[in-house]
């Protein structure tokens, strides 16, 4: 997977480089060092090249065979293929070879033709005019020049070239702005600072005259990780050096914005540039379906095997007697008879297995692929999941997943920005216990009553009205917004200003909630000019605050802090975090009201932050400084030694505040996850927020009920208890309660269950995780699953990412292997993306880094409905009766061969000819059941919205199971006993026999070996393409055509291939072969019979199995006769009806096991109205 | 053959020169096909619907298969084997391979007398027409009448391809094997000598075959000079061009050699050998009584365990006789009527358990 990375190290190492390093020196404008610094080992660099094809128009045709035949199935039809070409099969090379070459010139041209695409575009993109400077001037060159160190001059709104350190811009404060919306889907603009002794550098010829070197880590595909440092040399001796860190790289693909031009130097190019390090796609996930499949595919494998074994041993048995062997009439050539037994025994082995091969038919991948393919394509055109406001349709990243979605049984959903719209609104914000609640804002804009604020507790005192403008100040400043000034109207949101408009960018929807909030508390923060933070006070003075340090926030510490210093000359810290990592590090304030105050907005489903600060004393400030800048050059563990510094700096802080956010859910989520709950889905929520908040979001969205009786694992409990007590404890309330559940259930009392919801922390799980020292942590990871398992609903609060994906991964590798969702919309919820089977990103406000990640993307939360209940439903019983289906056939066509072998002496004759061992699975029969499994819907669309139980009915692989799976290969081999056997007795005696009317007078004429295939093959086909056709439930007008049309083209093709004497085969064995057989009155009443006796079981099993136990897709399908008949028992419908409400409101833990006859009657009556298609 | 979207991204990602391409509307078209919303018939197969159908099968094949039935009982057929493997049997003597020529009688009776126009077939059993060894060993061209493959036969005809140096025409196994024993039939009169029946030897082959399929090599006044440079199957006692007196008969295209190169499905077969055409309207073809059937036994068939059977059979609109498809017809119409019966049964119990099952819930 690593592909490019491992061209470069091989590039490298074949490049004579001993010793791979860690970094690399740049000089800027490749001017050496000046002598005497240290002497760097030479590195060579790619050009600027970008190469995302793959091949070049030499080896495409070597290297595309050879990436094809790895897969596993080409692979093995190349070697029947082979096998064919080498010992003499019973049939032509071309049976197998036409198809293989088919697949495989179809995906070469396909291939092929992205990769001239890719061509193009590499082209395009190579050849795109930059500027540099050499010698002090403006040079413009392709792109595809530029080397490492080259200085660039890049403009405004073009892309840079390549991965470049920011030096300097046109803008005096020595920023830009950025947008990389191709990069990674942000459209916000990111700002990115030069470095400080090089923004000085206006002008082409100062640029020049820079002499620097960059030392930094070689490339990694990170976006967001960079580190380095670079050495100006000025004419003093001591070369200055300044840490480098991503926010001094610009990366190639990201846009220049507000920023008339900036100079950068190279230091990744070509497909060293972050960017292309990305293009490396990620791991393939398999779908269950497919694994059922290989499984499958291993049994005919196995099928085939001892079917040409059981053939050679009853061969060579056969053959004892000589005149079996060898006749008189059939004598063996010379070099026959010579050969070793052995090896003859071994090539007819191989006759055999090349005779039946096609019980494994390359079409059916090639089906299977096109399915999938086309298939994916409902997602992209449904127009129910494309969202009006954002204009974004779902996106399918992967199609190899579509029938995963109908069997999913846990979804794993990130709270903010999924469930909820993390469109956030300032609530209220809480002073030393006085609560402010900022203005009701109406269209945006303040209701004009002028003061700002409403006193909820009694007005604070003198000190404490220093304290809240300290705590406006400090929401004012402790921030990484942006103030986008220009006049462009397409920015996210306008604040509601007094008149002058200024839009507010962050990465983070809070801070923007946050500094929108004090606005209207009267506190405006104007922008950030020459490292100083300008803010609007209440009495519209304008106070100036010099930025210090910024020290950004991180998901595991979870907080941020600025250093400022105010006009006055006093450094303030302040700090702004979640409580749990702000109060442990307080010393100073009203601690317990604001915790109580906290507590109650979190339950309310509130978003909190508290606000600390602390007065820095200058020397301290001088401490802090050093620590960070020494951490910040330090070039390996940067991560780690920053962490550890951020630690050190904020501690002893004094508690301000709180504040209170909300983020409103979004809309219809409640409702989806009521769906998916039926729908026989466990929804957890995982989240990085407070237990409270994220407790409220799951109440508010009816994940957890009124009567839900919450479990909890947190912190606090295992605190008080021990880990081991704490599950044990909870995993006797929850068996005892399923335990009765089953009995009650027995006994029909189940309305009165209980149902249970766990609530679990971050910390609580990675106790359950870690592995104890006796390794017998297994122990408390079963007992949690057990715990999880009877549990409706699962919260899972103050997760860090990787602990996502831990969650999932811990369900995904649980002993029921159960398929596991995971959607989110935020970089935090990549992981757990990746790690669960089926990753779906939601197209959201944190950027589109999900959306990327994921296999499929979708612009809301509620789209899962349909996603899941409806795409997932139709792909998963398409692709399972396409499956299915394919072996069905191929058991049809190849059994009645293995038959024949018996009464043929097994000596590998065929049934059929070759044309038609050839173009059964690719034209006879192939295009039925790749529409049917593009366009066949059981149920509508609307009950299936409307009835989301209908999805349990397909939970756990069930058409795919063992049973169903052999109930296919017994109806196969039951049909090919009856083809075989009905033609066999109609031949046996005498007699299909032409009379001959049609053709001349009365003759009477003999049929022989290839009229008896051609009967045989005819029933067939139309047997099968029947089958489908009563198995088909939506007939549109392609289907008839398809399923009609293949009949008959496979009627006009047996006429024609028949009809002639064709001049390019050397044996016309079928010529007036299908015409004669038409001419006999018995073969034709063969077909119906063979025909009908085939279907009749089939026909049966379905009735029956409808009639005597029904699903409940098969009650809905069907109209009610119940509830028709009980039309004239007004008392008896009511009685149903009300039953059938307390089916809808009883909780999902029920479980499948409930019966098909039990719930299954409230989906079917009300839902087949008149409306119903009958 | 990993077809997902990555390459199409990384290309849709592309024109790099090109800044801020043109933001056009992702909305999906809102035609029925792509909102599968196509209108549809949507049947759904239940006892209600399948039942009609069930009894209309029964209704309908079960007098079908009556009507096969007594068409095929109402067929004449009698087979004679003649193999001569019994120590009885006249032919016993034939089976030592140094009687040759071999004659021998058989007589038979006929019980009723076979109306209309009859069939004279040879059959035999255990011998493996199918082999696939023996059934790819011809070449088509050469019977085609294509010069070239005349003389330089198929590979496929090995080991029976050339003989002596000179290409055997027609060259292969099935060729070399074809049957050559003489069979003619007489009617023992009440009274006089025997009177000799007619037997067609034209009108037995396919047309197609005869006249397309099979053709004899162009050029050269008389068909030896056309078979010029060729010798003849190893196992023949005459080459090919002295198969029949009548030059349409002849050849390649004679319709003995034609039925023989069709090969038969199974192991047990017949073939068609002569006809016996019906002369008029009032008297029976072959008429009741007693007949001798006389023998070139020259086909060996002993070696093999085989069989030789000569039948005669009369023909009716559905061909010779076959009770199978009666039977057949007849069994799946009356399983079908009883599989309706049933159903129906099944769909009236269970509609009334249904009933009570509804409400305990």
């Amino acid at each position: 997977m690593d592909c490019s990375l491992v061209r470069t190290l091989v590039h490298r190492y074949c490049a004579g480089e001993e010793n791979w390093v860690d970094s690399r020196t740049i000089y800027v404008g490749h001017r050496e060092p000046p002598p005497g610094t240290e002497a760097y080992i030479p590195q060579r660099y790619p050009d600027n090249r970008i190469v995302s094809a793959k091949y070049t128009f030499w080896n495409f045709i070597p290297k595309n065979l050879f990436e094809q035949f790895r897969r596993i199935a080409n692979f093995y039809f190349l070697i029947i293929f082979l096998v064919q070409l080498i010992i003499d099969t019973p049939t032509s090379p071309v049976t197998s070879g036409l198809p293989l070459f088919f697949v495989i010139t179809v995906t070469a041209i396909k291939q092929g033709y992205e990769d001239w695409l890719r061509h193009k575009a590499d082209n395009a993109m190579n050849q795109c005019p930059v500027h540099f400077i050499q010698h002090g001037k403006l040079v413009r060159k392709q792109s595809r020049k530029l080397r490492v160190g080259d200085i660039v001059m890049v403009k405004e709104n073009e892309i840079f070239p390549c991965d470049l350190i920011f030096l300097s811009s046109s803008r005096g404060d020595g920023t830009c702005h950025v947008t990389t919306a191709s990069l990674d889907g942000e459209s916000s603009h990111k700002t990115h600072y030069a470095v400080q002794d090089t923004k000085g550098f206006h002008t082409e010829e100062e640029i020049d005259g820079l002499h620097a070197t960059v030392e930094c880590e070689q490339p990694q595909p990170d976006l967001y990780k960079f580190v380095g440092r670079i050495n100006v040399y000025n004419d003093l001796n001591d070369p200055v050096v300044r840490p480098l860190g991503s926010e001094n790289l610009l990366l190639r693909g990201a846009t220049l914005k507000n920023t008339e031009k900036i100079f950068g130097v190279a230091i990744y190019t070509g497909m060293e540039t972050k960017m292309a390090l990305n293009y490396q796609s990620k791991s393939q996930k398999r779908s269950a379906v497919e694994k059922s499949m290989n499984v499958f595919l291993i049994v005919y494998l196995c099928i085939l095997i001892s079917k040409a074994l059981i053939n050679t041993v009853l061969k060579y048995v056969w053959q004892s007697e000589p005149f079996r062997d060898e006749p008189w009439y059939n004598q063996k050539t010379e070099a026959e008879r010579q050969r070793n037994l052995f090896l003859r025994a071994f090539t007819d082995f191989l006759a055999f297995m090349v005779l039946f091969n096609y019980i494994i038919p390359v079409s059916m991948y090639v089906t299977v692929e096109m399915q999938k393919f086309l298939g994916s394509y409902f997602i992209t055109w449904d127009e129910d999941m494309f969202d009006e406001d954002t204009g974004e349709g779902p996106l399918v990243n992967t199609s190899d997943l579509n029938e995963e979605l109908g069997q999913v049984e846990y979804v794993f959903t990130d709270k903010t920005g999924t469930l909820t719209e993390n469109n956030m609104e300032f609530k209220e914000c809480c002073i030393e216990g006085h609560v402010y609640v900022p203005h009701v804002v109406c269209n945006g804009q303040v209701l004009p009553d002028s003061s700002g604020i409403d006193m909820i507790d009694s007005s604070p005192g003198v000190s404490s009205r220093e304290r809240e403008e300290l705590f406006f100040r400090a929401l004012c400043l402790c921030h990484t917004v942006q103030v986008k000034d220009d006049d462009d109207v397409d920015g996210p949101r306008m604040s509601p200003g007094s008149g002058k408009s200024c839009v507010y960018i962050s990465s983070s929807p809070d801070e923007v909630a946050l500094v929108e909030g004090v606005q209207r508390l009267g506190f405006t923060y104007l922008r950030l000019k020459d490292s100083y933070m300008e803010i609007l006070n209440r009495d519209s003075g304008i106070e100036r605050f010099e930025l210090l340090e910024i020290l950004s926030f991180d998901s595991v510490r979870r907080r941020m802090s600025v250093i400022v210093k105010s006009a006055t000359g006093e450094i303030y810290l302040f700090c702004k975090g979640a409580d749990s990592s702000i109060f442990p590090r307080v010393i100073e304030g009203k601690v317990d009201q604001i915790r109580s105050r906290v507590e109650r907005n979190a339950v309310e489903g509130l978003r909190t932050l508290c606000v600390a600060y602390k007065r820095l004393i200058p020397e301290e400030y001088e401490g802090i400084c050093k620590l960070l800048q020494a951490t910040k050059v330090a070039l390996q563990d940067r991560e780690k030694k920053l962490a550890e510094a951020y630690e050190q700096i904020e501690k002893d802080l004094i508690l301000l505040g709180a504040t209170a956010v909300e983020d409103r859910l979004q809309e219809k989520a409640a409702d989806t996850i009521e769906a998916l709950q039926k729908a026989g889905i466990k929804v957890w929520v995982l989240t990085g927020d407070k237990m409270e908040t994220a407790a409220a979001t799951c109440y508010a969205c009816k994940l957890f009920r009124r009567s839900t009786q919450l479990l909890e694992l947190t912190t606090k409990k295992i605190e008080e208890q021990s880990l081991h007590d704490v599950l044990f404890e909870l995993s006797k309330t929850v068996l005892r309660c399923s335990g009765s559940l089953a009995r009650d259930n027995f006994s029909g009392l189940s309305a009165d269950m209980q149902d249970y919801g766990l609530i679990i922390d971050g910390a609580a799980l990675s106790l359950i995780m870690k592995p104890r020292e006796d390794g017998s942590s297994s122990n408390y990871r079963e007992l949690f699953l057990d715990i999880c398992r009877n549990c409706s609903a699962v919260l899972c609060c103050r997760m860090a990412p990787l602990q996502k994906a831990q969650i999932v991964k811990l369900i995904k590798l649980s002993k029921e292997h159960p398929i596991t969702l995971a959607i989110g919309d935020g970089a935090n919820d990549v992981s757990m993306i990746l790690e669960a089977h089926v990753g779906i990103g939601v197209i959201g406000k944190e950027g589109r880094q999900a959306a990327r990640n994921s296999d499929y993307a979708i612009p809301k939360f509620k789209h899962l409905k349909k996603m899941l209940l409806v795409h997932g439903h139709f792909y998963y019983i398409r692709i399972s009766e396409l499956v299915q289906y394919f072996f069905y056939k191929n058991v049809c066509f190849i059994f009645p061969q293995f038959l024949y072998q018996f009464f043929c002496g097994f000596s590998q004759q065929t049934l059929y000819d070759t044309a038609y061992l050839t173009l059964y699975n690719i034209s006879f029969t192939s295009l039925p059941i790749l529409l049917y499994s593009l366009m066949e819907q059981h149920v509508s669309i609307d009950t299936l919205k409307r009835d989301p139980s209908l999805y349990r009915d397909i939970a756990k692989n069930a058409l795919l199971r063992w049973r169903v799976f052999i109930y296919w290969t017994f109806l196969g081999l039951f049909d090919a006993l009856v083809f075989f056997f009905g033609a066999y007795f109609m031949f046996e005696n005498t007699t299909v026999t032409n009379n001959g009317q049609i053709m001349t007078t009365s003759t009477h004429m003999i049929f022989g070996n290839w009229t008896f295939g051609m009967l045989v093959f005819t029933v067939m086909v139309f047997t099968v393409t029947l089958k489908l056709a009563l198995d088909t439930h939506y007939w549109t007008w392609i289907n008839h055509f398809v399923i009609w049309g293949s009949l008959l083209f496979y009627i006009v093709f047996s006429l024609l291939w028949g009809g002639i004497i064709w001049p390019f085969l050397n044996y016309q064995r079928m010529y007036y072969v299908f015409i004669q057989m038409l001419s006999s009155g018995p073969a034709w009443l063969a077909v119906v019979l063979l025909v009908t006796v085939g279907l009749l079981p089939d026909v049966l099993k379905k009735v029956l199995c409808r009639q005597l136990w029904p699903t409940a897709t098969e009650r809905v399908q069907s109209p009610c006769p119940t509830a028709a008949r009980r039309g004239p028992h007004p008392q008896e419908v009511a009685f149903t009806f009300w039953n059938s409400e307390e089916y809808a409101t009883l909780p999902p833990t029920l479980g499948p096991a409930q019966g098909p006859l039990g719930s299954s009657l409230s989906r079917g009556c009300p839902g087949s109205g008149p409306e119903m298609p009958v | 053959m990993a077809m997902n979207y990555n390459s199409k991204d990384e290309v849709d990602g592309g024109p790099p020169c090109a800044p801020g391409g043109t933001a056009k509307s992702r909305r999906p078209d809102n035609t029925a096909f792509k909102q599968q919303r196509l209108p549809a018939w949507q049947p759904i197969l239940t006892a209600g619907t399948v039942l009609p159908t069930f009894f209309i099968i029964g209704l309908i094949f079960i007098p079908i298969g009556i009507g096969i039935f007594v068409t095929s009982n109402n067929i004449r057929e009698i087979e004679i084997d003649y193999t001569g493997t019994e120590p009885s049997s006249p032919c016993n003597k034939c089976l030592s391979p140094d009687v040759t020529p071999c004659f021998c009688t058989i007589n038979f009776t006929l019980e009723k007398s076979f109306e209309g126009n009859v069939f004279m077939y040879y059959g035999l059993s255990n011998f493996y027409q199918n082999h696939r060894r023996y059934v790819k060993s011809r070449d088509d061209s050469q019977l085609n009448g294509d010069s070239s493959a005349l003389l330089n036969p198929s590979k496929e005809c090995e080991p029976y391809r050339r003989n002596e140096d000179k290409p055997i025409a027609p060259c292969g196994a099935i060729a070399n094997s074809m049957f050559n024993d003489t069979l003619e039939l007489f009617l023992i009169g009440n009274d006089s000598s025997p009177t000799p029946i007619t037997l067609k030897k034209k009108g037995i082959a396919w047309w197609t075959d005869k006249n397309v399929k099979f053709r004899n090599p162009p050029g050269g006044e008389t068909l030896e000079e056309r078979f010029k440079g060729t010798t003849k199957p190893v196992n023949w006692l005459n080459p090919v061009y002295m198969l029949d007196s009548d030059p349409d008969n002849n050849g390649f295209i004679n319709e003995d050699f034609i039925v023989w190169m069709r090969t038969a499905a199974l192991p047990t077969f017949r073939k068609l050998y002569r006809l016996i055409e019906r002369k008029s309207d009032l008297h029976p073809t072959l008429p009741a009584g007693r007949y001798y059937l006389n023998i070139t036994y020259n086909y060996p068939v002993h070696s093999f365990d085989g069989r030789k059977r000569m039948i005669l059979s009369t023909i009716s609109w559905m061909g010779g006789k076959n009770p199978f498809l009666g039977i057949a017809y007849i069994a799946i119409g009356s399983i079908s009527f009883l599989l309706g019966v049933v159903l129906l049964v099944i769909n009236h119990k269970y509609r009334n358990s249904s009933n009570t099952a509804d409400i305990t819930i």
